[in-house]
């Protein structure tokens, strides 16, 4: 079986909802751990980094909770293929890059998910949708338990789990959420709400992001230490920021709604109607105008559309999903071409944009 | 836009924002140079290396001689290219010029939460041995010899469990 076969097709997977999901579109919680006495994967000679990986790989792979899971070595993946992954932020860019001698692994429901020789010899992380900040902690916890009995992790009693960088070193934990903040953006209240944030020692990234505005207006808040603070505390305090910034958003919106309505439907609506009748669209247009749409349809503004239609052309007009889907590879202009034929495709039908009751 | 590399004239495709300590720092990059500073992923958690990695290279050099680590042969030199160390041993031999590196960057420099089961009884044994070995000292010293006979055979019980565990 190949990897398109065995990840859920992008509809089935966006109809799973979480909680909180108007706000918090999905909590993960990666840990960075190390095999003792072996050296790190960057300084690894190749047999080393080989043999290391034929010696996790199967471990990982044989844990109980990857079981009917996916396994296969980087130098099997396409480009297309690691693309793919990384859209579905299963595996990071520097991990698509690797060939030989790395590895991956993806449980059946597709929460958990290893990177084998990324930086560190174990990358693994748990990702669900919505707010589940707590739940993927625990999810994750077990799993590297349960790898501890079989792998002697790199420990020190002073420094913790080590790790190839000094910036992950102790727990080894990060823990993100990733958010969606138009209201925030639209009502210029992000910068303060990020400057918050970050004055609490979390880090705010964005991409593309002209200042503080990224792309589809998507945030991702994360711990930054990870030495000195147990695992609990750090998600403890993560899950309140996340909490609070949910609330400002959710009144940000009121707010919009309440005394901005026709500037809301101003937006809501002309994002709806390039994406509905643009016949070339960037895969950065494609994200913030449907952004906007999915406040419109998390406000009640778009009759009969459901968030998980927008969530999944959120997905697949990604440049893998997109080529995937079409069966071919797309040059940049091209994608845009099948990007807008894609939008105007799914968009057509609904009615139209209106203030909500 | 070009690329922000100063030897570089691509035009930059990778535009990164990220709030540090209420800095905003923003990068420019071309696909090349990302690729070669390790920031493909800005989703991801690349850049906080990066950006920690540029302070953190003059820490290094500050302790001054070149020390090499027996391990994996990493040095000063190979940390400051690439703001990441080699293996484990390297943190006792690199010890010292991490130390302030790690203050900056962490909430301290003792570890607090998980610890693999397989450790968690030895590390306990270790710390109870330290607190009674101190009391025994304390006993000797105000020549409470009862005390000490006491705590010493306690010492002795300790060790017993703890090679007795190490053998199974």
């Amino acid at each position: 079986m190949d990897i398109f076969e065995f990840l859920s097709p992008s509809d089935e997977l966006t109809t799973v909802s979480g909680p909180e999901d108007h706000v918090v579109l999905s909590s993960r919680v990666r840990l960075a751990r190390n095999v003792a006495s072996l050296p790190f994967p960057g300084r690894a000679k190749k047999q080393s980094r080989q043999d290391t990986c034929d010696y996790i790989k199967p471990v990982v792979s044989s844990a109980s909770a990857m079981r009917g899971g996916f396994s296969t070595g980087m130098e099997d993946l396409k480009a297309q293929e690691k693309q793919l992954l990384v859209e579905r932020h299963l595996i990071s860019r520097e991990h698509a890059a690797k060939g030989g001698g790395s590895a991956f692994v993806l449980s059946k429901d597709q929460a958990l998910s290893v990177m084998i020789n990324e930086e560190d010899h174990l990358r693994m992380q748990a990702l669900m949708p919505g707010m589940q900040i707590k739940q993927v902690w625990q999810k994750i916890d077990r799993f590297d338990t349960s790898l501890e009995k079989k792998l002697d992790y790199g420990f020190d009693a002073d420094y913790g789990y080590l790790t190839a960088c000094p910036t992950n070193l102790g727990t080894g934990i990060r823990v993100s959420a990733m958010l969606h903040l138009p209201g925030l953006v639209l009502t210029d209240q992000v910068n303060q709400i990020v400057q918050a944030v970050t004055k609490l020692g979390h880090a705010v990234r964005g991409l593309y992001g002209e200042g503080t505005e990224a792309l589809g207006h998507i945030f991702q808040v994360s711990n930054q230490m990870t030495l000195g603070e147990s695992e609990v505390d750090i998600i403890e305090r993560i899950h309140k920021v996340v909490l609070q910034i949910i609330e400002h958003e959710t009144n940000a919106r009121s707010v919009l709604q309440q005394s901005n309505a026709k500037e809301l439907l101003n937006h809501v609506g002309r994002a709806f109607g390039v994406l509905a009748n643009a016949h070339i669209v960037s895969s950065k247009e494609s994200m913030n105008q449907l952004s906007l749409i999915r406040l419109g349809v998390k406000l009640g503004m778009l009759k009969d559309v459901d968030v998980s239609m927008i969530d999944e052309l959120f997905l697949v007009t990604q440049p893998a999903h997109l080529q995937h889907q079409i069966g071919e590879k797309l040059t940049g202009e091209e994608r845009d071409l099948h990007r807008a034929d894609l939008l105007r495709q799914k968009l057509s039908g609904i009615g139209g944009v209106q203030l909500p009751q | 836009m070009k690329c922000c590399q100063s030897d570089c004239e691509n035009e930059a495709t990778v535009h990164l924002t990220e709030i540090v300590n209420g800095e905003m720092k923003k990068i420019d990059l071309c696909e090349e140079c990302a690729k070669e500073k390790g920031v493909t992923d800005p989703q991801g958690f690349a850049l906080a290396d990066l950006l920690l990695g540029l302070g953190a290279s003059s820490e290094m050099d500050a302790a001054g001689i070149e020390i090499e680590c027996p391990t994996c042969g990493f040095t000063q030199a190979d940390f400051k290219k690439t703001g990441r160390l080699g293996c484990s041993t390297c943190y006792t031999v690199f010890a010292e010029p991490l130390e302030g590196m790690l203050k900056q960057m962490h909430k301290g420099t003792q570890h607090v939460g998980k610890v693999p089961k397989a450790l968690r009884a030895k590390m306990d044994i270790t710390r109870q041995r330290d607190h009674i070995s101190e009391q025994l000292q304390k006993a000797i010293d105000t020549e409470n010899y009862e005390e000490a006979a006491r705590l010493r055979d306690q010492l002795k019980e300790l060790e017993g469990s703890s090679s007795m565990k190490e053998g199974k």
